[in-house]
């Protein structure tokens, strides 16, 4: 079986000796110690392990690591610029858009995939985007707050 | 549990008391006090009467005392260090409701400090005071104002503290932002400053008294998450997340069905893997792996056979719990509750109606599964993991280990969401067996699929009700049997002259427990459901209905407030659009909720458009957290309502998994407007499951006014509605 060597996460090369079969998942997690993207279910249904690969939100939990070697992934640990938290993350502080928090990343990491490509999502598209992750909190509202929020924050950002 | 007479200390604020010996603690425990904290003052609080919360799983019973260490009366403590800082001890847990939150809040609000010099030591076996668990909406009406009493008790030693330097009266001196000062001269001093080179232990003074909810400036108010910045980041470590140096992770050999039995065992190849660990301890087997990947090959070369049995499905489930009373008597009790005589009342009534609900088993498939890493150090074992019941797991893993609970620690790190579905050890244990024999710190991380099949569900039931009511809508007969899933609110809040009320315990095919609210959501499903036939069957409007037969004032207006908002008898209903209501009471909490939905016969498909919910809790702690609790409750319940149902033959789950086990989504979520009954004269109590009890009659209601079909079945609309 080929091993993959290295990944791409966070913007920089991470050494590495996996399987390619090994899950994007695990390989976050158990080694390379990124543990903010969650396990959920292990069959995609549910999101908690949503990263984003090339600025697309994916369930690291079903991706073999041999499909992403020579590809971009960003990890919720990866948002962070110079102390500053990205908009979608100011937005659910500030909406208080979690109550155990473990869904969190992986809400975070679809939001911040959906305005990637859709600067300014009806409520219709952000429900549709963010359909594949779970909070069994279900305070979905909230956090479709916060993406709307954090859609402001970005245009007065850009601005 | 009552106080002693020694502990229950009301002393009034002289002098002298500073310098007695401190009450209520030995000089052993007071020296280890402040061994562990440093110097400073320490107010304990003692442990409130034990009330039994029967139909908790676990019992919620204690085993044994934390062997001496700690007195077992103290219930929770607040220690202001030799710095200033002020820390607070409580065995309770944080799975999301935001209790070390609101607990900071009340405990800075009367100790006048701000919020964030707060810090909270949660759910640590070694470090907090023994308690039962955290379930049964018991934080806020207990651990609340235990604290809020330390808090006071503690202000009210710092000024007296003050008082002897200054040689003057405490009454003469205020305290406020974390100082105690004088205002006829000015000068101040901190908390710092008058703990320095202390070490004053001292029992909460029962009788001081407690701001009014009317006068808080922290509580009462909308702080957020403490630590929210660490979620989301994903810098917060929950139990899944924990890295021990050395260790390995951990997998167990699980039967293919309940009750199996294992016929033969063949680990060899398991052996042979490099750097595996395969553990054997009665019917107990697991490897034990440097990483996930071996681990889980290691399982997977695990040869067993099996022997399994008939068991009962779930297609014949109701049947089953009908014709299955249990042999031994449940807590929860089967004596009846008897009023009148129902047959008079039956007699009495111009409509008698009678119907069969049943309520399916459903799991908390909590986002975070089942977790534990556990490390065994000079015969000392340390777990880490997520339950409500920290000091339950201790009892569970020295009954396991059979080792005095004074050699064990469980750390609860806040965890990924419970709802009543995290008060057992199986993982602790489990990891435990494997780190022992490994030699090595083990973690083990349940999948989803063995979170469903080896954790435990919210009783499935059956519940037959009869009503009669006369022609100008009184109630005369209430005749209600719950089978299985339990007594709570299982009374009605309805004024009627003749009723007989029992819950029937019953043999149950699935292993079963706590879930929030327990039976008062399927209790508040049948009841309210059979409300509103009772009000069509004498055309009166469901609310008035309800309001002509309720007495009960605080329920009463948390109807008017949720129809208000709803606009409840003012619009038509549109073709394939319904209203419906429903409220109830339970665990102090006060709840009704209003439903619109939308039908589209055709494709047989529900949506639910709006939600209204009034709730009272007392006087609130934090209204956007509250909020956020009502918001979660209410969709969280739409599961419940219209999805989920294990389904399972001869000791398997069909459905073990998210792909077969549909619960709520975004695509679920209806527009949820929550009216605050903010009453700041009463005492608060909890909130995170009383508001789940509303939302399912509300919407079975809402479809039978859309339809006028009648769902008597939890889940009602698992495969859409038939037409």
């Amino acid at each position: 079986m080929p091993r993959i060597q290295k990944l791409h996460v966070n913007g920089s090369d991470r050494a590495c000796d996996l399987d390619a079969e090994t899950s994007l998942l695990s390989a976050l997690r158990d080694h390379l110690d990124l543990t903010g993207t969650k396990y959920g279910c292990g069959e995609g249904e549910c999101g908690a392990c949503t990263v984003l690969v090339n600025g697309r939100p994916t369930h690291s939990c079903v991706t073999p690591v041999g499909t992403v070697e020579a590809k971009q992934i960003t990890t919720i640990e990866g948002l962070e610029q110079n102390g500053r938290l990205h908009p979608v993350q100011e937005a659910f502080l500030e909406i208080g858009a979690m109550q155990c928090g473990y869904c969190t990343p992986g809400m975070i990491m679809a939001g911040v995939g959906l305005l990637n490509r859709k600067p300014d999502p009806t409520d219709q598209e952000i429900v549709r985007a963010m359909d594949g992750n779970l909070c069994r909190c279900c305070t979905y509202p909230r956090i479709l707050a916060a993406i709307r929020k954090a859609a402001e924050l970005q245009r007065r950002t850009v601005k | 549990m009552s106080q002693t007479p020694l502990l229950s200390e009301t002393l009034e604020p002289e002098r002298y008391e500073l310098l007695a010996e401190p009450d209520g603690l030995s000089a052993l425990t007071r020296r280890r006090f402040f061994k562990l904290l440093g110097g400073g003052i320490l107010i304990f609080s003692l442990l409130p009467e034990m009330t039994p919360e029967a139909q908790e799983s676990g019992g919620g019973r204690r085993r044994r005392g934390p062997n001496g260490a700690l007195p077992q009366e103290i219930g929770a403590w607040l220690h202001i260090g030799e710095d200033g800082a002020v820390t607070v001890y409580t065995g309770k847990t944080e799975v999301g409701q935001n209790i070390r939150t609101s607990l900071a809040q009340q405990v800075a609000e009367e100790l006048r400090v701000p919020l964030a010099s707060v810090r909270m030591v949660m759910a640590d076996t070694e470090r907090t005071p023994f308690d039962m668990g955290t379930f049964g909406s018991r934080t806020t009406p207990t651990m609340g104002p235990q604290l809020r009493k330390a808090a006071a008790s503690a202000r009210q030693l710092l000024r007296e503290l003050a008082a002897q330097q200054w040689q003057t009266a405490p009454g003469s001196l205020r305290v406020e932002a974390g100082k105690v000062l004088d205002p006829q001269n000015g000068r101040a001093l901190t908390f710092g400053q008058l703990t320095k080179g202390q070490k004053l232990a001292k029992a909460v003074r029962e009788e001081i008294p407690l701001t009014p909810a009317a006068q808080w400036t922290i509580a009462g108010k909308s702080a957020p998450k403490i630590a929210g910045r660490a979620f989301v980041t994903g810098a917060h470590k929950y139990t899944s997340d924990m890295k021990l140096p050395g260790m390995l992770y951990g997998k167990v050999l699980r039967p293919p069905a309940f009750k199996a039995k294992r016929l033969s065992l063949d680990t060899r190849q398991a052996e042979a893997m490099p750097g595996v660990t395969v553990v054997r301890d009665g019917d107990f087997v697991g490897v034990a792996a440097p990483n996930p990947q071996l681990a889980e090959r290691a399982i997977e070369a695990i040869q067993a056979e099996w022997e399994t049995s008939p068991q009962p499905s779930s297609r014949e489930l109701y049947t089953y719990l009908k014709t299955h009373p249990a042999e031994a008597q449940r807590p929860g009790g089967s004596e009846p509750e008897t009023q009148g005589a129902i047959r008079d009342g039956l007699a009495a009534a111009a409509h008698t109606l009678q119907a069969t609900y049943t309520i399916a088993y459903i799991a908390h498939a909590p986002l975070e599964p089942r977790a534990a890493v556990a490390q065994w150090e000079n015969g000392k074992l340390t777990v880490w993991t997520g339950t409500q019941r920290p000091f339950g797991v201790r009892g569970e893993l020295a009954q396991a280990f059979e080792m005095p609970e004074s050699r064990i620690r469980v750390i609860v790190p806040d965890t990924g969401s419970g709802y009543g579905g995290k008060h057992t050890g199986e993982s602790a244990i489990e990891a435990a067996r494997l780190a022992k024999a490994a030699g090595k710190p083990v973690k083990l991380v349940w999948t989803r699929e063995e979170e469903f099949t080896w954790a435990y569900f919210r009783p499935a039931g059956v519940i037959e009700v009869t009503g009669g009511v006369q022609q100008d809508g009184t109630l005369t007969a209430w005749e209600f049997h719950n089978y299985n899933s339990g007594g709570a609110a299982i009374r009605t809040p309805y004024a009627v002259p003749h009723q007989h009320i029992e819950f029937h315990p019953t043999d149950s095919p699935l292993r079963q427990g706590s879930y929030r609210a327990l039976a008062a959501t399927a209790n508040h499903f049948a009841r309210e459901s059979h409300m509103d036939d009772l009000a069509h069957a004498v055309g009166m409007d469901p609310l008035a209905f309800r309001l002509k037969n309720l007495q009960d004032e605080r329920l009463r207006a948390v109807f008017q407030a949720a129809a208000d908002r709803f606009g409840w008898g003012k619009a038509q209903p549109a073709p394939g659009q319904g209203f419906g209501i429903a409220g109830g009471l339970e665990k102090g909490g006060y709840v009704a909720t209003c439903a619109e939905v939308s039908v589209d016969s055709v494709k047989g498909a529900v949506h639910i458009k709006r939600v209204v919910t009034a709730f009272d809790c007392g006087a609130v702690v934090n209204p956007d957290h509250l909020r956020n609790q009502i918001e979660g409750a209410n969709i969280m319940g739409i599961g419940g309502a219209f999805y989920e149902g294990m389904e399972f033959e001869n000791g398997k789950l069909l459905n073990p998994r998210f792909s077969g086990y549909r619960v709520p989504r975004f695509t679920d979520i209806p527009t949820i407007e929550v009216v605050l009954v903010d009453r700041k004269d009463l005492p608060s109590v909890g909130a995170g499951e009383t508001p789940i009890v509303g939302l399912a009659p509300a919407v079975g209601n809402a479809i039978f006014a859309a339809t006028g079909t009648r769902l008597r079945s939890l889940p009602m609309i698992p495969k859409g509605l038939k037409a």
